[in-house]
C-alpha cells in the first residue's frame, strides 16, 4: 500500500506542476496589459510601470514563471487587486464554504444513488428500472441552476421552509436550514449520475461466475447482492464519483450564485467581473489543488475498495 | 471468418455505419423519442417567424410583465418581450453554439485520439496524459475562465465549450484506433504502400466514426448545458440576443412576483438536453460492446 500510495502521490505532485505551467501560461496570453486594465486608460506611464513592477510583469518571463511556482508552492499567491488583501486570505475564508457544499451533496448523492442503482439492476428491465433510468436521466439533464432555481420556487418561496439566502451559522438548526437546498440541489445531480454508473456496474457483476457460485452455496439473495456484487462494483462507481466531484465544483459555481451563499464560485465570478487578475491566478492554483487532491483521495478509495488495486 | 468482416467494413464503411446505426434506433426505443423530440426544437428554432408574429426584441412597455394568454401564451418579460418568440430565437443561439462547439472538439480530439493511438509510445501517453488533466478540471470553471478572458462573443463561447469537451472525443476515438492498426487489412494497406494520412482518413476513420457519433450526441447535450449555463453567469452572447440562459438569469431577478420568467426558459433547457441525453443514451448502450447484451 506505501508504495502504491508514493507513486500515485508522485504522479499527482507532476499533475500539478503540469496544470500549475498551463494556468501560468493561460494568464499570460490574456490579450492586453493588466496594468491598463487595473488602472484605466486614463492612467499615466508612471503609475503602470509602478503596477507592472509590483505584480512582477516587468521581469522576463522565465523568472516570473519561477517566481510564480515558487509563490504557489510557499502559499504566497500575491495580493488581490480589488481589495487588497492576500488572494490566499480570502479563498480561505470561504473555502470551507464549498468544502461543506461539496461533501454533504456528495453524501447525499451517494445514499440516494447507490441503493437506487442496486435496485434498478436487480429488477432490470421491470417498471422500477425504468422509472429509475428516466428519472437519472433527468437528474442528469438538469442544469445545476434551473434545479436550483426550481428547489428555491418550491422550497423557500412558495413553503416558506427554508431562507432565501442561505448562508447562516450558529445552532445546528440554522446550519441545516442554510445548506438543505443547495446540498440537496447538487446533491439530485450527484445521484443522478452515481445510479447510473452503479445499475451498469451491477449489472455486469451480477452476470460473473462468482455470484453464480455464491447463490449455489446457498448465501442468501440479499447478501450476494449487497455483499458480494457491490463490493465487485466499487471501483467504477468510485472512478465516476472522483470525476464527477471535479465537474461538482463546477456546478457548485451555478448553485452559489442562486442560493447566494459564499464559495468559491462566488469568488471566481467576481473576480472575472472586476479582471482581479491575481486572485483569478489565485483561483485556479486552488482548483487545481483541489483536482489533484480529489485524484489522490479516488486512488486511495480504489484500494481499499479493491485490494487487487495495490499490486498494479 | 476473421477476415471476412474486416474487408466489408473496409470496402463498405458507409452502409455499415447507416447499418449499425439503424440496428441501434432498432434496440432502443427510447432512442426514437429523444431523436424526435430532438427534431422537433431544431425545426421550431428554424421555422421561429412562422410560430409567432413576435420579435424577440422589439420591446412593448404597455405589455410589461404580462402573464401567459391567448396573445402571449408564455407572458412577456420586463421589456414586454414575448417569451415565446425569445424562447424560439433563443433556441437557435443554444443549437448553433451546441452544435459548432460540439463539431468542433468532436473534430479536433478524433484527430488527436488517433494520432496518439496511432503513434503509441511516449507520444501517446503524454498526450493522453494532458487530456486527463483537461478532463479533471472543472469544465464549467474553464469555460468561465477562457470566455473572461477572450470576451464574450459567439466566436469565443463557441472556442470556449470546444475547449473543455475535446478530452472524451480524443479517448473515444483512440481506443478502437490502437486495436485496429494491428488488423490485417491495415496491414495489407501498409503493404500496398499507401501514405499514413490516407490509411487514417479512408482505413481507420470510417471505423471508429460510430462510436464518435454517439459520444458527439451526449457532448452536444453537455455543450448546450454549459452554454445556458455560462450565459446564467452572465457570460453568454451579448444582450438583447435571446439566450435560454439569459433569460433565465432576467427571469431570476424577478423571481418572487413572477416566476414564469425563469421556470419556462429554464424546463425548455431541460428538455432539450433530456432529449438529446435518451437519444445519445440508447446509441451508446447499442455502440458500446461492454453494455450491448443490456439491450
Amino acid at each position: 500500500m506505501t508504495a502504491f500510495l508514493i507513486r500515485r502521490a508522485a504522479l499527482a505532485i507532476v499533475t500539478g506542476f503540469a496544470v500549475l505551467t498551463l494556468v501560468f501560461v493561460l494568464v499570460r496570453i490574456v490579450p492586453g496589459d493588466p496594468a491598463l486594465v487595473i488602472l484605466g486608460d486614463y492612467a499615466s506611464e508612471s503609475a503602470l510601470q509602478a503596477l507592472r513592477e509590483r505584480l512582477g510583469l516587468n521581469l522576463p518571463l522565465w523568472d516570473q514563471y519561477v517566481e510564480f511556482l515558487k509563490g504557489a508552492l510557499m502559499g504566497n499567491w500575491g495580493v488581490s487587486m480589488v481589495t487588497g488583501r492576500p488572494v490566499i486570505e480570502e479563498i480561505l475564508k470561504v473555502l470551507p464554504w464549498t468544502i461543506e457544499l461539496t461533501v454533504v451533496s456528495l453524501i447525499l448523492g451517494l445514499l440516494v444513488g447507490v441503493p437506487l442503482g442496486v435496485w434498478a439492476a436487480i429488477r432490470r428491465n421491470q417498471t422500477l428500472d425504468y422509472l429509475i433510468r428516466v428519472v437519472s436521466l433527468l437528474g442528469l439533464s438538469m442544469p445545476a441552476f434551473v434545479s436550483a432555481v426550481i428547489l428555491l420556487l418550491m422550497f423557500a418561496i412558495q413553503v416558506r421552509w427554508f431562507p432565501v439566502i442561505s448562508a447562516q451559522t450558529g445552532s445546528l438548526s440554522a446550519w441545516f436550514q442554510s445548506i438543505a437546498l443547495p446540498a440537496i440541489n447538487l446533491g439530485i445531480i450527484m445521484a443522478a449520475y452515481i445510479t447510473r454508473v452503479t445499475r451498469s456496474a451491477m449489472l455486469e457483476v451480477l452476470q460473473e461466475d462468482f455470484v453464480r457460485t455464491a447463490r449455489a452455496k446457498g448465501v442468501p439473495w440479499n447478501a450476494v447482492v449487497w455483499r458480494h456484487a457491490l463490493r465487485n462494483a466499487l471501483i467504477p462507481i468510485i472512478t465516476i464519483t472522483g470525476l464527477f466531484l471535479g465537474i461538482q465544483i463546477g456546478n457548485s459555481v451555478l448553485t452559489e450564485i442562486v442560493f447566494n451563499r459564499p464559495g468559491l464560485g462566488k469568488l471566481i465570478v467576481g473576480a472575472l467581473n472586476q479582471r482581479d487578475y491575481t486572485m483569478l491566478q489565485g483561483m485556479m492554483v486552488i482548483y487545481t489543488l483541489i483536482v489533484v487532491f480529489i485524484n489522490v483521495l479516488t486512488d486511495i478509495a480504489y484500494g481499499l475498495a479493491d485490494p487487487r488495486v495495490k499490486l498494479r | 471468418m476473421k477476415a471476412a468482416p474486416d474487408a466489408a467494413i473496409e470496402t463498405n464503411s458507409e452502409p455499415s455505419l447507416r447499418r449499425s446505426l439503424m440496428r441501434v434506433f432498432n434496440t432502443n426505443k427510447t432512442s426514437w423519442i429523444g431523436l424526435a423530440l430532438f427534431l422537433i426544437i431544431v425545426l421550431a428554432a428554424l421555422a421561429a417567424p412562422l410560430l409567432t408574429r413576435y420579435d424577440p426584441i422589439d420591446q412593448d412597455v404597455f405589455t410589461k410583465l404580462a402573464a401567459p394568454s391567448s396573445a402571449h401564451i408564455f407572458g412577456t418579460d420586463e421589456y414586454g418581450r414575448d417569451i415565446w418568440a425569445r424562447l424560439l430565437y433563443g433556441a437557435r443561439i443554444s443549437l448553433m453554439i451546441g452544435l459548432a462547439s460540439t463539431a468542433i472538439a468532436m473534430l479536433v480530439g478524433s484527430v488527436i485520439g488517433v494520432l496518439a493511438g496511432w503513434h503509441g509510445g511516449r507520444f501517446d501517453a503524454l498526450i493522453m496524459q494532458i487530456m486527463d488533466m483537461l478532463l479533471a478540471f472543472p469544465a464549467l470553471i474553464l469555460g468561465l475562465i477562457v470566455v473572461a478572458m477572450l470576451g464574450p462573443s459567439m466566436t469565443n463561447i463557441i472556442i470556449a465549450i470546444a475547449l473543455t469537451s475535446i478530452p472524451p472525443f480524443a479517448r473515444i476515438a483512440r481506443a478502437p484506433t490502437i486495436v485496429i492498426k494491428e488488423r490485417e487489412f491495415i496491414e495489407a494497406c501498409r503493404a500496398l504502400g499507401y501514405s499514413t494520412p490516407r490509411i487514417l482518413v479512408f482505413h481507420v476513420l470510417p471505423n471508429i466514426l460510430a462510436e464518435i457519433l454517439v459520444m458527439g450526441s451526449l457532448w452536444l447535450a453537455n455543450s448546450i448545458r454549459t452554454e445556458a449555463s455560462l450565459a446564467f453567469i452572465g457570460l453568454g452572447v451579448k444582450p438583447p440576443t435571446p439566450t435560454w440562459g439569459g433569460m433565465i438569469r432576467e427571469g431570476f431577478e424577478n423571481i418572487l412576483d413572477n416566476a414564469w420568467l425563469a421556470v419556462v426558459p429554464g424546463c425548455a433547457i431541460l428538455l432539450l438536453v433530456f432529449a438529446l441525453n435518451l437519444l445519445g443514451d440508447g446509441l451508446r448502450d447499442a455502440v458500446d460492446p461492454k453494455l450491448k447484451n443490456e439491450a
